[in-house]
């Protein structure tokens, strides 16, 4: 078995990069991938946190990386998951402490015993970035409908390109349909003409993400139109021709329609 | 063009237009790493060098990028004085 490394980058901070790790790994596993998520944001981790895992941990990527302990004792394995396992960041470290040869030899053992490896990027094009790019067999690039986020992920996608590192996917994070209906969001056919990358996902904004934040407890545990969109990237990602789905809530005409023609929904 | 467009246009661009429009802009500038105050410099050579061989309607000239699938192109359009009734 050689697992599938793919690397969450976006450019622009802050538009949900490890909420769509933390959520895509939970996905994977729901999907009975065998998946480790790696946080590759040492000295600012996080992904720790959203999945719930920050008491558990005992070893990071850094001990792993100088030799103080072995790759398998530094996975912490999910609570609620038997698949899923987390490589946590190291908190008290730089970016200069894993260099991507690092990160290329860490991936490729791991590669053995997984379906997926997916790798939080930080912020930025620095080393941090190179470090996650690095093992990459492919990347998922995050952005959000606004004119900032779009610009750096175009600068992601053309640093990768010089690379020649890809295939990159597009995931369009925290759109919220009743602003571009308004005309006052970038509509998603608009951004995937611009950045002229193949789209896997398209996530709305979702206030519960922040309670799922809050608990530690990924919002793709629970059914609902933003989990349920991350269901549909990992689908996509094992293969599956996934429709992208109208993102709105059933509506009140929508559920008495579904009641009054049962097979109509 | 579009912004002329808009510019032209009775109604108000909406703000997802207008984001739209500057990103095709902002993006074409850093795809090729040209600044608009580089390409107004680039503009101004261009119509020096030319107006050497042939007459041109200098104030009618347009430096532009168009956009393909990830590749940017300079587009310069040159209206050339032809005939003695369009001299100065």
């Amino acid at each position: 078995m050689a697992g599938k490394v793919l690397t969450i980058t976006s450019g622009k901070g802050g538009v949900g990069k490890t909420t769509v790790t933390a959520n895509l790994g939970v996905a994977l596993a729901l999907h009975s991938q065998r998946v480790t998520v790696i946080d590759a944001d040492i000295g600012l981790r996080n992904l720790d946190v959203m999945l719930g895992l920050e008491n558990r941990i005992v070893y990071d990527l850094v001990d792993v990386v100088e030799g103080r302990c072995r790759l398998r004792q530094a996975l912490v394995r999910d609570k609620r998951l038997q698949e899923l396992f987390l490589l946590p960041a190291a908190q008290t470290r730089d970016k200069t402490a894993v260099s991507p040869q690092d990160m290329v030899q860490v991936c490729d053992d791991l590669r053995q015993s997984f379906d997926f490896l997916l790798i939080d990027s930080p912020a930025g094009i620095e080393q941090g970035f190179q470090n996650a790019v690095a093992p990459a067999d492919g990347i998922l690039i995050v952005t959000n409908p606004e004119v900032a986020a779009v610009r750096d992920a175009d600068r992601i996608i053309g640093l990768l390109e010089a690379e020649e590192k890809g295939p990159a996917h597009l995931i369009i994070n925290r759109l919220k349909p009743k602003l571009v209906e308004r005309g006052d969001m970038l509509d998603t056919a608009t951004v995937v003409e611009l950045l002229a990358i193949q789209l896997i996902g398209i996530v709305p904004e979702d206030e519960s993400v922040i309670a799922a934040a809050n608990t530690g407890r990924p919002i793709a545990f629970d059914d609902g139109v933003t989990g349920r969109s991350f269901h549909d990237i990992a689908r996509r990602l094992l293969g599956e021709n996934i429709p992208f789905a109208p993102l709105k809530e059933p509506g009140f005409f929508d559920r008495l329609l579904r009641i009054v023609r049962p097979e109509g929904g | 063009m579009r912004l002329l467009d808009l510019l032209l246009c009775r109604r108000q661009p909406s703000s997802s237009e207008i984001a739209h429009e500057r990103l095709r802009l902002v993006l074409a500038h850093d795809r090729a790493n040209i600044s608009p105050g580089m390409l107004d410099t680039l503009k101004d050579e261009l119509i020096t060098v030319i107006s050497r061989y042939v007459p041109i309607d200098a104030a009618g000239v347009e430096v532009t990028f168009t956009q393909g699938r990830r590749e940017s192109r300079l587009v310069a359009d040159i209206p050339l004085q032809t005939g003695k009734q369009h001299g100065q």
